[in-house]
């Protein structure tokens, strides 16, 4: 009965060995003036995108701006109504999710990404359960479930006390980072991030945001959404900026400091006040994260000085071959 | 990778004994946290009452297990089908007129059309599973709460079957079907007695047992009883990663069905007579033993196990009332207030399960 779930698992694993022979820096995906419109309402307008193996894409807008519908056309949920879609130089019209996941582009939804009550491993391999036996006998092999998520959790730097544990009893951070793990191993090679940090607090969202380099490391292409430019710039290497259904522009970190993202996201209106009023707010959130955790010096510092691990941890893994599996 | 290193320090730090204790604990705490453990418990707490009040007029002979184990199979048969459907996330109140439909299709055809008793057996089957795929279909289609579906259905099939019955017989009974022929071979394979000792033990036991076994090695050991677990616990998130939730859902939809007609058969070929009433109020007796036994009314989270102990409660209180020599009407209070306290446990148990965090 299982037999679309395990063909689909062959063809994610067929993807990982592929993953790992793309050089990096080639292109992954690639939207190309592309339009959507709900009714009357413009929710893109002429919006190109692409992506590379082994870089993280950051996607960045204000509410209703339009990420949201960008990576919904990405992962097969919605179709363009104008523009054209190509995988590896191959333009694809997706009509469904699995069809994005066949291809290895694999999304991880905020809320809907793991089921609280199942156990880490159920939650890892449900709807690609691996089987042993023979016949009506062909069974879930548990243990290999278990022996798997583990392992697969342990080089993404996740340490779970138990693979039976409900997922619920995760933080929301790991939670994100099992699905992310979860999507890698099997066979992602375009990660598309919808606000994976959103509902959570600086500690949380910095693992997260280790496991997004770590995904980068391995060779995978990232698209990571936010609203928030102090979880994008450390990570990011480029930044695609929307606003109301527009895109200003793809910009790499050597083009952008965080200051001109920052503006960029808010429409460049009434920047100049905008900018104060920003620089105060940064001012007040440091001085109330350094009182709350005095051995940090405040939640940017924290973020900026984990960038830099990132790029050593990335340089280092180039140099090193991806080990075998 | 620090805080890893860290972990994997600390753990090689603290002394073997300790190590081994925490692994101690954890198996236990498991054992504790799974969703039969209530009604296990309750099932042993509602042994010892009925041994303790009732041991002297016959509970705890082997004829008095038989008779209470009996009660509880028919229960139980339908309670592993109904908790499967729950756990899926979904309820089916329709089975309470499935089990007398069936049970009237069987006897109509057979008694009253001629047919051999084995071919009337497998169209009342076939009928089950067309109903259960309806129900299926009803509820996906609509969307609506299944809860509401099936009630719907449930009075559907029942008024069809008393209409039907009183225009082909005159009556809403079909009796006589002791002198069909082949019908000891039949009920054989359904409403048979295996005497161990004095007692005469029913065959539907063995029905449930095999029934329970299943069901657990479905749920448990493979991945079809995977997608159930998500099925139920987050629809949208199991069809995110490829389950086909449909498919799920219609295929528990004709488990409850088909329990409802094994259960049909059972009782019909005891009591060589088919009633279009059989059945009425079993509906919520089910979805009581597989809550009894930890099946959360939200799905997503329970076990074959847990229905089997909940019916087992069941049997074990009607049929102990009754050796008691009470009021039987004391039936409903026992069972409500056990009812009520299993619902407070499996919520304690979510609780507990899913850590501080929900
Ligand atoms: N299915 C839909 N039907 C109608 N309008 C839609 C639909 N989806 C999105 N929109 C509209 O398209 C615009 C862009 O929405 P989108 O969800 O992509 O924004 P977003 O950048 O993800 O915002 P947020 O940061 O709040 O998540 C909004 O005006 C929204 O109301
Ligand atoms: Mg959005």
């Amino acid at each position: 009965m299982s037999a679309a779930a395990t063909s689909l698992m062959d063809a994610m694993q067929q993807e990982e060995r592929r993953r790992l022979d793309v050089p990096r820096g080639t292109e992954l995906l690639r939207l190309e003036h592309a339009s959507k419109y709900f009714g009357s309402v413009v929710a893109l307008e002429d919006v190109s995108i692409d992506l590379k193996a082994g870089e993280v894409h950051a996607l960045l807008g204000d509410n209703g701006a339009g990420k949201s519908t960008l990576i919904k056309i990405l992962s097969g949920v919605h179709q363009p109504d104008k523009g054209r879609y190509l995988v590896e130089g191959q333009e694809v019209h997706f009509t469904s999710p699995r069809d994005a996941l066949a291809r290895g582009i694999a999304t991880v939804y905020q809320d809907l990404a793991m089921i609280p009550l199942m156990s880490i491993s159920r939650n890892f391999f449900l709807g690609a359960e691996p089987t042993t036996g023979w016949g009506p006998f062909r069974r879930f092999d548990v243990e290999t479930a278990d022996r798997i998520s583990r392992e697969e959790l342990l080089r993404m730097g996740i340490n779970v006390r138990d693979t039976a544990q409900a997922v619920g009893t995760l933080s929301g951070g790991e939670r994100q980072s099992v699905a992310i793990a979860r999507a890698v191993y099997f066979g992602a090679r375009v990660l598309i991030l919808d606000e994976p940090t959103a509902a959570l607090g600086v500690k949380e969202a910095a693992v997260v945001l280790r496991y997004i380099a770590q995904a980068r490391a391995r060779n995978l292409g990232v698209i990571f959404i936010t609203h928030n430019v102090h979880h994008a710039y450390p990570v990011a290497d480029r930044f695609t900026i929307l606003n109301r259904g527009s895109s200003y522009g793809t910009f790499s970190k050597q083009e952008v400091t965080r200051e001109e993202v920052v503006q960029m996201m808010a429409g460049g209106d009434d920047l100049e006040t905008l900018g104060h009023e920003l620089e105060e707010f940064a001012r007040l959130d440091d001085e109330r994260v350094g009182r709350m955790l005095p051995s940090e010096a405040g939640a940017g510092a924290m973020l900026q000085e984990m960038g830099q691990a990132f790029v050593a941890e990335g340089q280092e893994a180039e140099r090193e071959t991806p080990p075998p599996r | 990778m620090q805080v890893t290193q860290r972990a994997e320090a600390e753990a090689a730090s603290r002394p073997p004994t300790a190590q081994k204790q925490a692994a101690k604990t954890g198996t236990l705490r498991r054992l504790l946290m799974r969703p039969e453990m209530g009604a296990v418990a309750g099932a042993v707490g509602v042994w010892l009452f009925f041994a303790l009040t009732a041991g002297g007029r016959g509970f705890l002979t082997l004829r008095g297990t038989a008779n209470y184990l009996e009660v509880a199979a028919q229960f139980g048969i339908l309670a592993i089908a109904v908790a499967l459907l729950m756990i899926g996330g979904e309820f089916d109140l329709s089975i309470g007129s499935m089990i007398g439909a069936c049970g009237i299709i069987f006897a109509l055809l057979s008694a009253n059309f001629g047919w051999n008793v084995w071919m009337a057996m497998l169209a009342s089957l076939a009928f089950a599973i067309l109903l259960g795929i309806f129900n299926g279909a009803l509820v996906l289609t609509t969307g609506l709460p299944s809860f509401i579906v099936t009630l719907g259905t449930l009075l559907m099939i029942r008024g069809v079957t008393v209409g039907t019955t009183r225009l082909v017989t005159g009556r809403t009974v079909v009796s006589g079907l002791g002198d069909l022929p082949g019908y000891d071979a039949i009920r054989d394979v359904f409403a048979s007695k295996l005497t161990i000792g004095n007692a005469g033990f029913s065959i539907a036991i063995l029905w449930w047992l095999v029934i329970a076994a299943l069901a657990t090695w479905v749920l448990l050991r493979t991945p079809f009883g995977n997608w159930i677990y998500g099925v139920g616990g987050n629809p949208q998130a199991a069809r995110n990663v490829g389950v086909p939730i449909n498919l799920v859902k219609i295929v528990l939809f004709i488990g409850t069905a088909v329990a409802a007609w094994l259960v049909a058969m059972i009782q019909v070929l005891g009591a060589r007579s088919a009633d279009v009433v059989r059945g009425t109020g079993t509906e919520f007796t089910a979805i009581i033993a597989a809550v009894i036994g930890g099946v959360l009314l939200t799905g997503g989270y329970g076990s074959a196990v847990g229905a089997v102990f909940g019916a087992l409660i069941f049997g074990m209180v009607r049929q102990g009332i009754v050796f008691l020599g009470i009021d039987p009407g004391w039936e409903d209070a026992v069972l409500g207030a056990m009812l009520v306290i299993a619902v407070l446990v499996n919520r304690y148990v979510r609780h507990r399960a899913l850590g501080v965090r929900e």
